[in-house]
């Protein structure tokens, strides 16, 4: 069982953005990065099936030199290797993303891909179900489960409102794995010694000769938004803001 | 040039098929786009023994209301979605074909335009019309920036629309053309295999009918915590609730769930403690009356929402709140 699981590094969670200057894009300066946390929920999913049915299991990531850092720490994880393409998709559609993806695992045929179901960082949420289509596979979304089943695969997907649906598919097949199903695991210290002698094969958007093709849609600028709703904010010490919170609450809202 | 709305419907296990709300947002959307570009809206529903439903749609200002029909078309699948509404859209030639944001919606649209060699825009929250060129606008780190994507080039373009994001209430009245539309799939086309619909147990909480709700979120670090913010709960004798990563972690039932995959509340207080308020918890919970957050990061997007709010560290401001809301009572 081949399984490629698709990563992104996007920034931590708790960054501080500011526009960057061209207003197209944030200011990657001082940015810290992390796995895009989906994807490391992908990953663990992808690292429990092979426990439980052997075979190999493959990162892939499209993202700058400095994404190396993501894809060790995918390897020191567990991941048998690795394919990096070296390519700053930080603005990119998901379409671009996702053809450059397609093209590498081009000769590797796998049989189930694996990621997360949206990035923290565009949120388009977009990038597997495409390489799905690109790749001709049978796809699902937002997995909470997935186990081996007559030579195919059931998953549960979740829906809505507390809802739940088993759905069932031949391999191979790509999913969109939810954040948050198991407990993720963490790098041991033989791990992440074994990471530094396993395979990365580097290449580039060139390599892969995937064209780039005109996008019917164009991201004019980014910028903060507005504050629509007007937020009254108490100062000074717990104590005193407190206290101003809930005497607002009592004679403003009329809550408590 | 014209809009399609595609509108969701869901089969239930018991009886008819029936609307999921959000359909109605999108076919607002579709008319107020409409009536900017100078251009008609219609609408279509995909299933199988829909026509009632489509039937409902007469009623309404749109041009045509196409019922997508088919067996094979019963229970959703992607691919048979998506070869449905392409042959659809090749069909009918919109220039802008607009879906509600729903899960159904991120399974397959992302394909279907893929199929079309173009690009969805997934989860707007607003849109304007600049020199008769539409632009979009969608949210990107969670929400703390926005961005705006111009349509241009070739059509159909395709968005979703974020729950909420425009109004049910001002759909425009008037006359559409039913037209039924039968799509070719063959068995062999539908790969995947849906089973039962079902839920984990029963819900014991309902969240919906609380009048006042504390809710909690990353910011409260470990489960050792939680008896903190249920204390504060119980000075205002509310129910307590939760975002997501609480109940992924179990620190809390995931029957107390606020967001898009866990309950939609609109209480008289909602008072999010240590919730950064990404779009997936907004979506559940930005209809309450008084939202109330209290937060160490004072770029966190909960204060968009917020009327009241304390930038600080939620260890010593909930003990004091908890002492300030015993005094008033």
């Amino acid at each position: 069982m081949k399984i490629v699981v698709a990563i992104k590094q996007v920034p931590v969670r708790d960054s501080q953005l500011r526009i960057a200057s061209s207003g197209k894009w944030i200011d990657q300066a001082d940015l810290a990065y992390e796995i895009n946390e989906p994807d490391a929920y992908a990953l663990e999913a992808g690292l429990q099936f092979k426990e439980q049915h052997g075979g190999e299991v493959v990162a892939l990531c499209a993202g700058p030199p400095e994404a190396a850092q993501t894809i060790r720490e995918a390897l020191a994880k567990g991941a048998d290797r690795a394919i990096h393409i070296e390519q700053d998709t930080a603005a990119s559609d998901p379409l671009a993303t996702a053809r450059l993806l397609a093209a590498a695992l081009k000769s590797e045929n796998p049989d189930l891909v694996l990621t997360g179901l949206q990035s923290d960082d565009l949120g388009y949420g977009q990038t597997g179900v495409i390489l799905a289509e690109l790749l001709s596979l049978p796809h699902a979304t937002i997995i909470m489960q997935l186990e081996k089943r007559n030579g195919g695969i059931r998953v549960k997907r979740e829906l809505e409102d507390g809802w739940f649906q088993h759905v069932e598919m031949p391999l191979p097949a790509l999913l969109t794995i939810q954040s948050g199903i198991s407990k993720l695991r963490y790098a041991t210290l033989m791990g992440i010694k074994k990471a530094k002698t396993k395979e990365i094969r580097r290449v580039t958007a060139a390599d892969l000769a995937v064209p780039a093709g005109a996008s019917s849609v164009t991201l004019d600028r980014i910028y903060l938004p507005e504050r629509t709703k007007h937020t009254q904010l108490f100062e000074g010490s717990p104590k005193e803001a407190a206290a101003q919170l809930v005497e607002k609450l009592k004679f403003e809202a009329r809550v408590i | 040039m014209s809009i399609l709305a595609v509108l969701e419907q869901r089969t239930t296990p018991a009886g008819p098929p029936e609307w999921n709300r959000m359909s109605f947002e999108t076919l607002a959307a579709a008319q107020q786009f409409a009536a900017q570009l100078g251009v008609t809206a219609s609408a279509a529903v995909v299933g199988s023994g829909i026509g009632s439903l489509a039937g409902e749609l007469a009623s309404r200002q749109l041009e045509k209301v196409y019922a997508v029909e088919h067996q094979l078309l019963k229970n959703y699948t992607p691919d048979g979605y998506v070869i449905a509404l392409r042959q659809l859209v090749e069909r009918v030639k919109p220039s802008l074909v607009l879906f509600p944001h729903t899960y159904q919606v991120r399974d397959f649209l992302p394909r279907l335009a893929t199929a079309l060699n173009r690009v969805a825009v997934s989860d707007v929250v607003s849109h304007r019309i600049e020199s008769g060129q539409v632009v979009l606008v969608r949210q990107l780190f969670q929400g703390k920036v926005n961005a705006d994507m111009r349509l241009a080039g070739d059509t159909p373009h395709f968005a979703s629309l974020q729950a909420g994001a425009y109004r049910a209430d001002q759909i425009s009245a008037g006359t559409a053309a039913v037209e039924p539309f039968t799509p070719q799939i063959q068995p062999s086309d539908v790969r995947t295999k849906p089973l039962e619909v079902f839920r984990e147990s029963q819900r014991a909480v309902d969240l919906g009918a609380a009048e006042i709700i504390v809710s909690v979120g990353r910011g409260i670090k470990e489960a050792d915590n939680i008896p903190l913010v249920q204390k504060l709960a119980d000075a205002l004798g509310a129910e307590l609730a939760a975002s997501r990563p609480i109940c992924d972690a179990g620190w809390l039932p995931m029957e107390r769930q606020v967001g898009s995959s866990g309950q939609t509340v609109a209480p008289k207080m909602y008072l999010a403690v240590g919730i950064s308020g990404a779009i997936q918890h907004l979506v559940g919970m930005k209809g309450s009356r008084t939202v109330v957050a209290i937060n160490k990061d004072a770029n966190a997007p909960i204060f968009e929402v917020a009327d009241y709010g304390i930038v600080g560290d939620l260890f010593q401001v909930v003990p004091e709140l908890i002492e300030a809301i015993q005094k008033a009572r």
